[in-house]
């Protein structure tokens, strides 16, 4: 089956723009989400620490 | 390096190598009519001397009942050794051409190895994936451990990642010289070669998945993100743009299984995401880790860091097609790409301001110590570089920049600025923290280097927007009469004076890529002070002169 280029441009219109859409809205609520913020916070402090071997 | 194996993975290192020397004195046999004979050659000589080095240990004591102890250093040590190999090789063939196209006459030897054509090649694929992607394999293994608190999972897999990614770059630049290439950029080596990646690459895969499945952090930090970004992308485009049919099995030519206007778009998609995933989120994993570290503050917003990762890998896999401006490639594709390239300005700027704003508050570390100068260089660099690419992919412009050597001075932003000057800064952190020394062995040396990578940067960029542009326009003046203005041979002979700053530029950055090495030396080789250690931390000024300007 050929793939005619007005498909690929009806598919790029339609789901294309909604996936991005989407996954940016997603994005940003995972970000966002009051609960991860404690979580990332740790994160973003935890590389800082000193010890340099492997928790046992 | 072998004395952290147990007697049963010596072993099977042995039996493994033993099979792979074998491979390569069949491929030695049957393809001795053909180039691909002598790579049968190389495999073997490689082979057997590691099977070379594993014996002469072979009898080493034993490591102790425990390993998990302890991080899992050695690969990582033995790839920052590798990649400064590589960057000196190089950027010592880069050196070479830019001193060919001053004058061409430097090749010394009549030979077809030492042409241009032959040249170049080996100098993209040694600084690429020779120093960028040591550097990155080895910041890999040792971010993965810190951040996820655990060893790495195996012992004898880093060692067959590291290794076999490394017989995989002589293989291709030994091929270039030997007139081996699929005529592919950045994808120049032909399919047996490409077959071998593949099996190390899904073993690094592999190798990073489980370590982060032992990780004992809840969370996995976002600089995993960007290397396991960089692993699985690299292998989905390595395995596509490289999809080939060779002549015979004792044949090195293939034919490539795409054809015409496909096949630029496929090794465009290929082209345009190894820059988003080779020469950029492995490189901004390697920046999230080092650069907080060395500032010792956190990152100034994480949550900008998990936005800018999505928004990087969804948007740059649309870009590539602006490499194919006002070509055979359909309009709206080429629209496409253009627009997706103008949008990825968004996360990148996110990833640069992240980084800056990181360093508020560490301005005097910044102003006292040459590694963290080193990442703040490389972040202002990053934002400079994608401001300039999303500009360059708007068709209109790409008219003028295509084909010039503006596209050379945006490159080489990017990869003196950006990559390496971020590699630089992450491996004079390792170094110490490493080998446990207190500092490098000359934090002057240190200094002496960022003003010589500095300074050739600059010139290299600067001497290329000036070529590129006055080539651009040289090419679109009309006269009166509606001809064209300039010959193509004028263009050439106004380049001369521009060629001769990028040379120089270019032999500064080498120099400095030397006077790296000889410090890294000289800090393995001083004796290891007594008593516990302290990590290297970015040193304190207490020059009173000074204070003011804080
Ligand atoms: C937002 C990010 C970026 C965008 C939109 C972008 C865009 C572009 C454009 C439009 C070109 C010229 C294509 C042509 O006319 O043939 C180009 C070339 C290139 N860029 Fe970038 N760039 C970006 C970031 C980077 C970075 C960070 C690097 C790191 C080294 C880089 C490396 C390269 C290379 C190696 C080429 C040369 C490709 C060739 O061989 O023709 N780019 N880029």
């Amino acid at each position: 089956m050929a793939i005619e280029h007005d498909t690929l441009v009806h598919l790029s219109k339609t789901f294309g723009l909604f996936y991005l859409i989407a996954l940016s809205v997603g994005v940003l609520i995972y970000a966002y989400w009051p609960r991860n913020k404690a979580r990332f916070d740790a994160a973003a402090r935890a590389i800082l620490n000193e010890e340099d071997r492997p928790c046992p | 390096m072998v004395s952290e194996l147990t007697t049963g993975q010596r072993q099977m290192a042995l039996t493994f190598l033993a099979m792979l020397a074998l491979l390569g004195l069949f491929v030695a046999a049957f393809g001795r009519a053909d180039p691909i004979g002598g790579h049968g050659w190389l495999v073997l000589v490689f082979s057997l001397l590691s099977l070379f080095a594993v014996l002469t240990n072979y009898y080493d004591p034993e490591p102790a009942a425990d390993r998990s102890a302890a991080y899992y250093d050695a690969p990582v040590k033995a790839g920052i050794i590798i990649a400064m190999i590589w960057a000196v090789i190089g950027m010592f063939v880069g050196a070479w051409v830019a001193w060919l196209l001053v004058n061409p006459d430097l090749t010394f030897v009549e030979e077809a190895w030492a042409s241009f054509g032959r040249l170049r090649p080996v100098h993209t694929t040694a600084v690429i994936f020779g120093f960028g992607g040591n550097a990155l394999i080895a910041t890999s293994f040792y971010v993965v451990q810190r951040t996820s608190r655990t060893r790495l999972a195996g012992h004898l897999s880093p060692l067959f990642v590291l290794w076999g990614y490394n017989l995989f770059c002589l293989l291709a630049v030994t091929g270039y010289l030997w007139g081996i290439n699929q005529s592919k950029e950045y994808a120049e080596p032909e399919w047996y070669a490409d077959l071998w990646l593949v099996i190390v690459w899904v073993a690094y895969f592999v190798l990073y998945l489980r370590t982060l499945a032992r990780r004992k952090e809840p969370h996995i930090y976002v600089a995993n993100w960007y290397y396991l970004a960089f692993i699985l992308v690299v292998a989905v485009l390595h395995i596509v743009n490289g999809l080939a049919l060779p002549l015979s099995w004792a044949q090195a030519k293939s034919y490539s299984l795409f054809a015409g206007v496909q096949d630029a778009m496929t090794q465009w998609w290929y082209g345009h995401n190894a820059v988003a995933f080779f020469l950029t989120a492995g490189f901004l994993g390697m920046m999230y880790y080092y650069l907080p570290k060395r500032a010792e503050r956190p990152i100034f917003s994480y949550r900008l860091s998990i936005i800018s990762f999505w928004g990087i890998t969804f948007f740059y896999m649309w870009a590539g097609s602006h490499h194919l401006h006002y070509t055979a490639l359909p309009h709206w594709v080429q629209t496409l790409g253009m627009t997706f390239s103008v949008m990825l300005l968004i996360p990148s700027w996110a990833s640069a301001g992240n980084a800056l704003l990181t360093l508020n508050g560490a301005w005097h570390k910044v102003r006292d110590d040459a590694t963290l100068r080193f990442m703040f260089i490389a972040a202002v660099f990053y934002g400079l570089s994608t401001f300039e690419g999303s500009f360059m992919a708007i068709r209109s412009v790409n008219a003028l920049s295509h084909y010039t050597d503006w596209t050379v001075g945006h490159v080489h932003a990017g990869a003196l600025g950006w990559v390496a000057m971020i590699t630089f800064g992450a491996i004079y952190a390792s170094v110490p923290w490493l080998w446990k020394r207190k500092t490098m062995w000359s934090p002057a040396l240190v200094e002496v280097h960022f003003w010589l990578a500095l300074a050739g940067t600059l010139i290299y960029v600067f001497a290329m927007w000036n070529s590129g542009i006055i080539q651009g326009l040289m090419w679109r003046t009309y006269n009166e009469s509606g001809t064209l203005a300039y010959s193509f041979l004028e263009s050439v002979e106004a380049m001369h004076p521009y060629y001769i700053a990028r040379a120089v530029g270019g032999s500064f950055f080498l120099l400095g890529a030397l006077v790296a090495c000889y410090n890294i030396w000289m800090t393995i080789r001083a004796p290891q002070p007594a008593g516990a250690l302290q990590d290297d931390h970015p040193q304190e000024r207490t020059d009173p002169v000074l204070e003011a300007g804080r």
